[in-house]
């Protein structure tokens, strides 16, 4: 029977609606040299998400129609592995390690401060679009922990206080530029 | 003389790549022409930034570098060339404690070369393993040496690496491949990412070697995405090996041919199970599937395949060139060799340490990790991350080895070692545990998917404070029954941390249940901040960083914390410095 139209309906639920039309012509090269090749699903969606900063809707329809891979497969891997998004993230990504270390050294604390900081809850993004809040699971920087990355730069033996501080010192220099 | 920068993740988190750049700045401003490359994680991360001195074959390592440092190390030592003693926290003469009951194998190089030029490797004795085997040594002769050595998968299983290699070797069909499970998935274990970033020619070496044995000729790695670093660096190695030659076809002369590509993984912890990651190679969900057939017999698009992790390889290149007696001289009986252990958690030293199995926990924790911090009692050590277990302190005169951790309750697993004292509370950490686990349960067994959940719940409801008397023998049922109904190791393991917690520490669950009380003074809902009015001295700090202005007083007056509107958030306790803010 195939997709029926309300479980289509869901799928676009889940999805944003886009503000600006998503340019696929961008993803040809990517889909030129892994297409053709089995088992390439995940390197293409990896690419994607490299170039539109999260997988929308249309794009996942495109691989599906470009490798004759089925659009629930698609979707069902983009949806199984916690790197891909279906929604755009803000400006600044803050990835605060849930490892077992900073989960013994009081990460809980981290994280009720930078909500309370950033006023949004784990996962979502800020009104202004400036900072995304996400738990990982390791970030391997144990012996600092606990540490949080934000834009590849790591922040480590953090403190509620030292948290809020490094948040409000991007803050500042956004406003700033 | 040279001087080396520590920049593996840890390294850099600490502040290396500044150290780097000030390094090179003052080099400039006194024109003096020294050598200055990076290097990977010796794993002294508690003292990072780490900036190796290097005169010739001595080598001093400078802990916790600051800027300021950087100008003296220079004039007195680069320059003058006279340590600067009070900065060194190890030399090649004076090792630090924390190295010296060590015995590198896996971790040879790591904090020695520059991951980033081949030459390094090669110095150090790189790439002889292999040659040694395609040039003198036969398939079979290759596994016999693997088999004398004792190797067991260091991925936590223990499974002997020579049965899988002979097993793959034997099985019918072609091409055959050879896979590297680089998605070290358990917080707390980065052992495999330090290799990765800093000797990721070892690995390549172990592959090629797995390679030529078992008669394959294409190898992959299966990393984690969430290490960049530890791609790139196998990038560089990879194309480096290529243009030596080393890498290729008709290597060192004869016909055995091989090549090695990277391949990312997306984030799945289930990915770590041998099946899963052979559909996700392919392209699919990272979902487990029944054994046999093994991946021995039929992996990688149904084809015979070999799957170690990382440090199972990265011994495999020592073992052939120092022969596997060697090896087998360390360890115990049935545990041979070295293992890589992190320590991490509430311990004075935290990092990677390598060390003959057969060691006891104290003597690792203790002799080498420095004891706990704030010289605080140790309550129990997790072993094995999210699969493991807790071991009690009165257990911590157990031997290192696969089975006395087995028969604890734990596991070795890929070598996590995290230590807990009194403020952790155990209750706490079985439902941080399960949280992960029922996070990353794929689905496909009802068991593992609701099982976990349900077990989930009570443990919240415990850690709220809402435990019921009945939940404590719902939730051991449960537990053996997730164990037994599951299909991979994920769900297999899942209730270790429950069932290891209620065995040695069942006081504290019934405390939160019966008491509404948590021992450990940390579940959230069962505490209070208070501050206490003989030791509060006004000064108002506390008022001043709480975030939700429930902190009262006024000068000359204890302050006092309103508990309606606490977050508990803590802020009140750090700052304090009289130690006034107390928690009941």
């Amino acid at each position: 029977m195939g997709c029926t139209n309300r479980c289509e309906e869901k799928l676009e639920k889940k999805f944003p609606k886009a503000d600006e039309a998503v340019d696929l012509s961008l993803l040809e090269p990517v889909l030129e040299k892994y297409a053709q090749s089995p088992g390439s699903l995940i390197t293409i969606l990896q690419k994607a998400q490299d170039i539109y900063n999260y997988l929308p809707v249309e794009v996942l329809k495109f691989i599906a129609a470009r490798t004759g891979v089925k659009p629930a497969t698609v979707y069902g891997v983009a949806t199984f592995y916690t790197q891909f998004r279906l929604t755009p993230v803000g400006k600044h990504v803050i990835l605060l390690c849930q490892g077992t270390a900073c989960h013994v050294n009081g990460s809980e604390n981290i994280m009720t401060a930078l909500c309370d900081e950033l006023k949004i809850k784990e996962g979502e993004t800020t009104p202004d679009g400036m900072f995304t809040l996400q738990n990982v699971a390791c970030l391997g920087c144990c012996s600092l922990a606990p540490v949080m990355m934000i834009d590849g730069e790591t922040y480590g033996e953090l403190t509620p206080d030292k948290a809020r501080q490094i948040i409000r010192g991007i803050s500042k220099q956004e406003q700033g530029a | 003389m040279k001087i080396m920068v520590g920049l593996g993740s840890c390294g850099v988190a600490a502040g290396g790549n500044k150290i780097l750049s000030v390094i090179k700045e003052e080099l400039k401003n006194r024109e003096a022409e020294v050598k200055v490359e990076s290097t990977g994680c010796i794993g002294l991360c508690y003292l990072e930034p780490l900036v190796n001195v290097v005169e010739g074959d001595k080598i001093y390592i400078y802990g916790k570098v600051t800027p300021e440092m950087v100008s003296e190390i220079i004039d007195k030592h680069v320059i003058g060339k006279t340590p600067v003693e009070e900065y060194v926290v190890s030399s090649s003469d004076h090792p630090a404690s924390v190295l010296q009951k060590q015995v590198r194998i896996a971790l040879r190089n790591c904090g020695i070369i520059n991951p980033e030029n081949i030459d390094d490797y090669i110095g150090r004795g790189g790439y002889e393993g292999i040659k040694k085997a395609v040039t003198s040594m036969s398939q079979k002769e290759v596994i016999e040496e693997i088999k004398a050595s004792g190797l067991r998968g260091r991925g936590g299983a223990g499974f002997p690496t020579w049965f899988k290699w002979n097993a793959t070797r034997e099985a019918p069909g072609s091409p055959k491949y050879v896979v590297c499970n680089a998605d070290e998935g358990d917080p707390g274990a980065f052992m495999d990412r330090s290799i990765l970033e800093g000797d990721p020619h070892s690995l390549l070496e172990g592959m090629m070697i797995a390679g030529y044995a078992i008669g394959a000729q294409e190898g992959i790695i299966y990393v984690r995405a969430e290490y960049p670093l530890a791609i790139k660096r196998l990038e560089i190695a990879i194309e480096q090996a290529e243009a030596r030659g080393l890498l290729g076809e008709n290597l060192f002369g004869s016909d055995f041919n091989f090549t090695i590509r990277i391949k990312q993984g997306a984030g799945a912890f289930v990915c770590g199970e041998e099946t899963a990651l052979i559909a996700s190679l392919e392209g699919e969900r990272g979902m487990p599937r029944l054994k046999p057939p093994f991946p021995a017999q039929s992996g990688y698009w149904g084809k015979p395949t070999n799957i170690n992790n990382v440090e199972t390889y990265a011994n495999v290149p020592w073992i052939l060139q120092h022969g596997g007696a060697a090896f087998a001289r360390y360890g115990t009986e049935k545990s041979k060799g070295t293992k890589v252990f992190a320590l991490a958690g509430k311990i004075k030293h935290g990092g990677l340490v390598e060390v003959p199995m057969g060691l006891s926990l104290r003597e690792v924790i203790f002799d080498i990790g420095g004891g706990i911090k704030g010289d605080r009692e140790i309550k129990a050590v997790q072993m094995g991350g999210p699969s493991g277990g807790c071991i009690p302190a009165h257990l911590l005169d157990t031997p290192v080895d696969y089975e006395s951790i087995t028969k604890t309750g734990a596991i070795m697993g890929s070598g996590g070692m995290i230590v807990m004292d009194d403020s952790t509370c155990m209750v706490d950490m079985a439902r941080f545990f399960l949280d992960f686990t029922q996070k990353e349960s794929c689905g496909k067994c009802t068991y593992c998917r609701l099982g976990t959940k349900r077990m989930l719940e009570i443990l919240n409801r415990i850690t709220e404070g809402k435990g019921k008397e009945e939940d404590l023998e719902i939730l051991e049922s449960l537990a053996l029954r997730v164990k037994e109904g599951s299909l991979c190791g994920l769900g297999q393991t899942a209730p270790n941390p429950v069932l290891t917690t209620l065995r040695y520490f069942r006081g504290e669950y019934e405390a939160h249940i019966r008491e509404k009380r948590c021992p450990s003074k940390h579940c959230k809902a069962l505490i209070t901040y208070v501050i206490n009015k003989e030791k509060c001295r006004s000064c108002g700090l506390c008022a001043k960083k709480c975030p939700v202005s429930v902190i009262e007083g006024s000068k000359k007056e204890p302050y006092h914390i309103r508990q309606d509107g606490c977050m508990k958030c803590g802020n009140c306790k750090e700052v304090c410095p009289f130690g006034a803010v107390e928690i009941n």
